[in-house]
């Protein structure tokens, strides 16, 4: 079809032209279908979960944005909600889980201990799940309120909107950089979740 | 001051050292040796009769002066009287002590916390491994005044060791099915799960 339209000259227009619009159309209907239909799958583990629930229950009802049904199968989610702080011992689990997930799949980082460690600076935490999966929307808040997810999510439905099936980008890393199993290089694992606030005055002795 | 301690002076002597009053509660040390008979009798004399381990835990105190003491909570459920024993222990010495899971079924997990939490082996226990942290967690033990905040391991190597465990290696799945448990339940269990949920008979009989 490519071909088909390129040798095609319209009058006054690039070649290109005609097969960009159909291009924007099928981006614009597959990223609508796919914004508007988010399955979320939550991985509530701590106080934020709760805020969670509280948005997907009647008065906020996130179903409003087409979260209507919540995927209890990472095999039929399309965003993961990691709601919480991540301990060290979650941390296989939860990445077992997004790679269970079906692409094309987004991950939002809900409140300040999924996103940084919080003020868990310990050495059981996790400090900032992006260090375990590739996270696209972080929403701060210590928990965050349900407008506040929300707002998260409408972030979402904008970056998903923006998206193209055609620009050559791979959706996602799928595999870990290395036999490690890590993500990110170790440097940029230790740069990110450096230590902050109070706990500065603290070093790890070896 | 808890008359149980007038009664284990008595009986034991010199393996009881000394006893205080704190918010109420006693607590009574005892040498290390003499733990697990001073509990058999606690537990078994008909006048002290303390039926219930409450808590099995460990403290560490930041002044290194002080030993590293092991507490354990008793109560008598009939005498509704509470007893708190303590062991001390060097901190920087053998951390070993007789474990009372033959006494009590329920300090199993209790054990393999303070096992895990302050490295404390006790001496008899069935199944002594890590309860809290996973079981090839290498860095130490956390609540350990010696241990620093973040662990011993940059954060990219703690995250390289959590991504290299195998999460199904937490459970296995004998510690979740009761399948095995099924003889020793209570024969109301049984019958429930005999009709299954909805009242039928299942058919795996």
């Amino acid at each position: 079809m490519k071909r088909v339209i390129e040798t095609k000259e319209v009058a006054g227009q690039s070649p290109n032209y005609l097969l960009a619009k159909f291009q924007d159309l099928i981006d614009w209907a597959v990223n609508s279908s796919r914004a508007n239909s988010l399955w979320p799958m939550p991985f509530g583990t701590a106080c934020c979960a709760i805020e969670f629930m509280a948005t997907a229950a009647s008065r906020y009802d996130f179903a409003r944005f087409g979260m209507e049904r919540q995927a209890y199968s990472p095999r039929q989610a399309d965003v993961l909600i990691c709601a919480g702080r991540l301990p060290f011992k979650l941390a296989p689990v939860i990445r077992r889980i997004y790679d269970q997930m079906t692409q094309p799949k987004w991950v939002i980082s809900m409140g300040a201990c999924a996103s940084t460690g919080g003020i868990f600076d310990n050495y059981a935490m996790v400090q900032g799940i992006d260090t375990i999966v590739p996270v696209d929307v972080y929403v701060p808040g210590c928990p965050p309120r349900p407008e506040g997810l929300l707002y998260g999510v409408l972030l979402l439905h904008k970056k998903i909107k923006g998206e193209s099936l055609f620009d050559g980008v791979p959706r996602r890393e799928e595999q870990p950089l290395d036999e490690r199993g890590l993500r990110l290089p170790p440097d940029q694992i230790d740069e990110i979740s450096e230590p902050f606030g109070n706990s500065v005055h603290q070093f790890r002795s070896t | 001051m808890n008359p149980s301690v007038d009664a284990l002076r008595a009986t034991f002597g010199n393996a009881i050292g000394r006893a205080l009053d704190s918010c109420g509660d006693t607590i009574v040390y005892v040498a290390r040796e003499q733990l697990l008979a001073v509990m058999a009798w606690l537990r078994d004399t008909p006048e002290q009769a303390y039926d219930y381990l409450v808590d099995v835990t460990a403290v560490e105190y930041r002044d290194r002066e002080r030993p590293l003491e092991l507490v354990y909570n008793l109560r008598s459920l009939a005498r509704r009287a509470d007893l708190r024993v303590k062991v001390t222990l060097d901190p920087r010495g053998d951390l070993t002590v007789d474990s009372v899971v033959p006494l009590w079924r329920g300090a199993d997990w209790l054990e393999r916390e303070a096992f895990d939490m302050f490295g404390v082996t006790f001496r008899g226990h069935p199944d002594l491994r890590r309860i809290l942290m996973w079981e090839t967690y290498a860095e130490g033990y956390p609540l350990r005044k010696d241990f620093p905040l973040r662990g011993r391991f940059s954060r990219a190597e703690q995250v390289r060791q959590a991504l290299a465990a195998n999460p199904e290696a937490h459970y296995s799945m004998e510690e979740l099915s009761i399948a095995e448990a099924y003889d020793e339940l209570p024969a109301d269990m049984k019958e429930r799960l005999r009709r299954g949920e909805r009242g039928t008979l299942p058919d795996f009989e």
